[in-house]
């Protein structure tokens, strides 16, 4: 059986049984790689790069799983994750502190 | 798609035909947002979505996208099926040829 | 629901108008909606425009309090003003001097739609998907908007249950207006960040 996080915690509350929160903000995170089949909310772009937790989000239900029908439960902690666009974009013309902010799942970030 | 090279933004708008609102209306609906039971998901319309590639957004419109993705997941929920749709839209299609022949 | 067209006249339907009609005849059928129902949210939808969210936005430029709230749980200042935001997570972000905010969903579409309407068929093309995360300034100047150097741009990408809104810089030339007026010069453009307030 999974274990179940206390609600309440994050911005927006969480409602559903949920996965434990592993990271906080200001955490250093990196982005998985995989490229499976099937809806996935984890944009191709940011896949493999680092940035830093910038809030707990709440966690929810899985996109990848509710696309197909179930339930997605255990929710997912979901987080917004900050990087620097002069990290993610080899060419990138812009100020180097210019920063793209993405929610991301938990299952897909590791800590860095 | 984010990243991908692509043309100048052009900022058109345009206002949605009745049935393009009726589209955006139905999903409000089957979602569950207004209260009543959820039928689908937004995740099943974007997955639908992008199951139909990416060729569609060179061919279809986005409520096209939209109306193709929602009826193929009330195929897949069990909620209409292939034979229904298709009859359907054949009456359909007869009874508009007769209302433009008046 | 009649598609005569200006003759008065029946045009007749794409194969999208037909699929769209016959699943909605079909969910009628099973009790699944009903036309009433279909006809309510459709109404509904076309009321939802950017003057909700330019509200918003003057209210928080006339009071610190709610504009400390706003940016703390966007969905229940919404709320405390008497806006229903209905499945809405809102994630409020601000433009100071230092700071300018784009929203973008590369994804899909995802736009805070009860508080801004329907999104612009640009927000929803390739191309800004596309380019808004890679090259935002270049993206602004094409609005018309050209951001000086020492401000820094922070793109965000609504991939997932969150939805955005930019907070705009309140014009000093504004001082002394009522919430009318300050909501007046707030243009759905701005909260989504390819535009600023012009008084």
């Amino acid at each position: 059986m999974p274990e179940v996080a206390a609600p309440g915690a994050g911005q927006y509350p969480t409602r559903f049984p949920s996965l434990p929160v592993r990271f906080a903000a200001g955490d250093r995170v990196r982005v998985r790689e995989a490229a499976p089949l099937g809806h996935i909310r984890t944009p191709f772009y940011i896949r493999g790069h680092v940035g830093v937790i910038e809030r707990y989000c709440g966690a929810y239900p899985n996109p990848e799983e509710l696309a197909q029908m179930r339930d997605g439960l255990p929710a997912q902690p979901l987080y917004r994750v900050r990087f620097l666009q002069s990290a993610v974009w080899p060419d990138y013309a812009g100020r180097p502190e210019d920063t793209i902010d993405i929610e991301i799942f938990q299952h897909w970030l590791e800590r860095e | 798609m984010g990243g991908l090279p692509a043309g100048r933004v052009e900022p058109s708008e345009h206002d949605y035909a009745e049935w393009e609102q009726r589209v955006d209306a139905l999903m409000v609906l089957l979602s569950g947002v207004k209260g009543g039971t959820p039928r689908m998901t937004v995740d099943e319309l974007r997955k639908n979505i992008e199951a139909l590639g990416p060729e569609a957004y060179d061919k279809l419109g986005y409520y096209e996208r939209w109306v193709t993705s929602i009826t193929q997941t009330m195929i897949q929920r069990g909620i209409i099926t292939t034979d229904e749709l298709g009859r359907k839209m054949e009456e359909i299609r007869a009874r508009r040829e007769d209302a433009c022949r008046k | 629901m009649s598609e005569r067209g200006d003759t008065g006249k029946y045009q007749p339907l794409t194969y999208f108008q037909l699929m769209e009609v016959s699943l909605r005849e079909l969910l009628v059928e099973k009790g699944v909606v009903s036309e009433q129902a279909v006809s309510d949210a459709v109404e509904e939808m076309r009321r939802r425009g950017p003057d909700t969210g330019a509200r918003v936005v003057a209210r928080a430029w006339a009071d610190p309090e709610f504009r400390r709230l706003l940016l703390e749980n966007g969905t229940r200042a919404c709320e405390a003003m008497g806006i229903e935001v209905p499945a809405t997570r809102l994630v409020v972000v601000e433009n100071t001097l230092q700071v300018h905010n784009m929203i973008v969903c590369t994804l899909c579409s995802c736009y805070p739609r009860m508080l801004l309407g329907i999104p612009p068929d640009w927000y929803k093309s390739r191309n800004y998907r596309s380019r808004a995360v890679r090259e935002p300034r270049a993206v602004l100047a094409e609005f018309g908007l050209r951001i000086a150097d020492d401000v820094t741009i922070r793109v965000h990408d609504s991939t997932a249950d969150m939805r955005y809104m930019v907070l705009p810089m309140r014009p000093a030339a504004s001082e002394g207006w009522d919430e009318a007026r300050l909501a007046s010069i707030v243009t759905r453009d701005c909260m989504i960040g390819v535009a600023v307030p012009k008084p």
